[in-house]
């Protein structure tokens, strides 16, 4: 399904991220899934949460650069091969990847990816 | 119109004859009345009969505020005090402040080129002025008034502050021209627009502002535009030459239109003092032609400009001065190359995506200075893609290098990470000069 995800851009510098996750702690809002990935000078922190609209307007109350995209989630067995079927469908349509993350517990695995067409992804993924 | 078209729009060929006359009278003049020029000529190895025509002018040594200060308060003034008939002072942030004795003269003189200012602005003597600039030693408020009574005007002399009578007599009288600073004006702006009782169209007859006494930009002039619903215009000038009048825009509002029968421009390279090529950015330094209280001979105003010398479609010939992009006090040299914030600035404000906030960090690692820019990103063009986040420094390393000659490295930061000054704007730091 096609979900929000909060993109924020942040400084490359110490105690940023713990800014990010007190200010979310304190206004009530849970993290679901998290990923930060940086150049040489900044960070694009990445993560979802149980209300994407409220920590959006919380952390831009505290003067973030916050965006909201669509991404893509779906859930797997935890089985091997089975995100190299999804995968695969999606390279076949020529929908190129810009990133994704994954993570598993227990029998399921959660995966996030954010492509050019969203939508057209979603169904390919959803089939 | 012009206020007087003989002057203004006279051939250049022929004004640089009298700019030629006029120099040979004031180099004699204070070389014969004024220790401190007879000193620094002697010293340059010139006299005043080297001084033939306005080509000569480069020969001359320069002078600066520094000059000034040091001959406080009478040493740089060439008239005797029974012919001094005013003083005006800077504000003297530091220290004495810069004083100037004008005289009876020179007064008349001052009137006629805001006179001519204000004809440029299109106000005649049917005009009603409201002079908000400060009275007193500040030159604003009575070069101003002094010149829109020259013009004809009306002149409600209101000086700065208690800006509710300032609407209230705005409104009842019907000024057409309001004279004051921009940063005023603007306030003023905010106010009436606050003000329940007053309707911008249909209480006020404001038509013109002659806004000046510091740097403003195009886009100040688009809000004091749309808010007053008046034309902004630009006048220029400085106390050491004489006070506003200096210059002023035209009806164009392509260039503010220096009076050069009096003020001499030029525009030198501030680091090898050398004259550039005409229309070339550089500093601008001024003689004054027919001053008789406190001349100065190639004072250099550490303002960078340029001049356009072609003739206007108002029709005047004299020369056009762009825009103040700022000191040349904030110049540094790094790698080599001259260097101003100024520069920087303007590339930044090319690109929408950032706030126009920067701090430039100079240092010297292994010999090799390093030259670090941190731009602030405007939270509303913030999106989600590494990529083009990369792309949009790679824009600004590219603009800059091409436009200065060597490449920074650009460092995109979130907003509000650039520490706010409440006065004047710290924009750099140069970590070599902490060394020393």
């Amino acid at each position: 399904m096609i979900i929000d995800q909060l993109s924020i851009f942040l400084n490359n510098a110490v105690g940023r991220v713990t800014e990010v996750t007190t200010t979310l702690g304190k206004a009530g809002v849970n993290l679901k899934a998290f990923t930060l990935s940086e150049s040489s000078d900044f960070g694009i922190l990445r993560l979802i949460t149980d209300d994407n609209q409220k920590a959006a307007q919380v952390l831009r109350d505290n003067h973030f650069a916050v965006n909201l995209t669509k991404v893509v989630y779906f859930e797997l067995g935890d089985t091997p091969g089975a995100l190299s079927e999804c995968v695969q469908k999606v390279s076949d349509a020529g929908i190129s990847i810009e990133y994704m993350y994954a993570f598993s517990t227990g029998n399921a695995a959660s995966v996030v990816v954010r492509t050019e067409d969203i939508e057209r992804c979603n169904a390919l993924i959803e089939v | 119109m012009f206020f007087n078209p003989e002057i203004e729009t006279m051939d250049r060929a022929q004004l640089r004859e009298l700019q030629s006359e006029r120099l040979v009278k004031i180099v004699k003049y204070t070389y014969d009345n004024v220790e401190f020029y007879r000193k620094r000529m002697d010293e340059a190895g010139v006299k005043p009969g080297d001084i033939k025509s306005i080509d000569d002018i480069s020969k001359l040594p320069f002078m600066q505020k520094k000059d000034l200060r040091d001959y406080y308060p009478y040493g740089t003034f060439a008239a005797p005090l029974k012919d001094i008939v005013r003083f005006h002072a800077s504000s003297g942030t530091t220290g004495k402040p810069i004083v100037a004795g004008y005289t009876r003269n020179d007064l008349a003189n001052w009137a006629e080129g805001v006179a001519r200012c204000l004809t440029a602005y299109g106000a005649t003597k049917e005009d009603i002025l409201q002079v908000s600039y400060g009275y007193g030693l500040f030159t604003g408020g009575l070069g101003a008034h002094d010149g829109g009574q020259l013009l004809g005007a009306t002149v409600l002399p209101m000086s700065s502050g208690n800006t509710a009578k300032q609407i209230m007599l705005m409104k009842d009288l019907g000024s057409t021209g309001l004279c004051c600073t921009p940063s005023y004006a603007l306030f003023l702006a905010e106010s009436i627009a606050e003000d329940p009782n007053t309707d911008i169209d249909k209480d006020l007859k404001l038509k013109f502002g002659a806004f000046g006494a510091e740097p403003w930009t195009e886009n100040m002039r688009k809000e004091l535009e749309t808010k007053l619903h008046i034309k902004a215009y630009d006048i220029y000038g400085l106390t050491e030459v004489s006070g506003p009048g200096v210059g002023g825009e035209c009806e164009y509002q392509d260039g503010t239109h220096l009076w050069e029968d009096m003020f001499f421009p030029e525009i030198i390279d501030p680091v090898t003092l050398q004259p550039v090529e005409p229309g070339q950015q550089g500093e601008l330094v001024f003689t004054t032609l027919l001053k008789e209280g406190m001349p100065v001979i190639r004072y250099r105003t550490r303002d960078l400009t340029h001049l356009i010398y072609e003739k206007c479609r108002c029709g005047r010939t004299m020369v056009r001065m762009g825009r103040i992009l700022g000191r040349s006090d904030d110049m540094m040299i790094i790698r080599g190359v001259n260097v101003f914030p100024s520069t920087i600035e303007s590339c930044i404000l090319e690109i929408p995506e950032f706030n126009g906030q920067y701090f430039v960090t100079v240092d010297r690692v292994r010999n090799v200075d390093t030259f670090d820019i941190d731009v602030e990103l405007r939270p509303e063009y913030y999106t989600d893609n590494m990529e083009k986040m990369l792309a949009l420094k790679a824009r600004l390393t590219m603009r800059l290098v091409s436009v200065l000659g060597i490449k920074p490295v650009i460092h995109i930061v979130e907003p509000n990470t650039i520490a706010r000054s409440q006065g004047k704007a710290k924009h750099v730091l140069d970590k070599r000069s902490l060394d020393k």
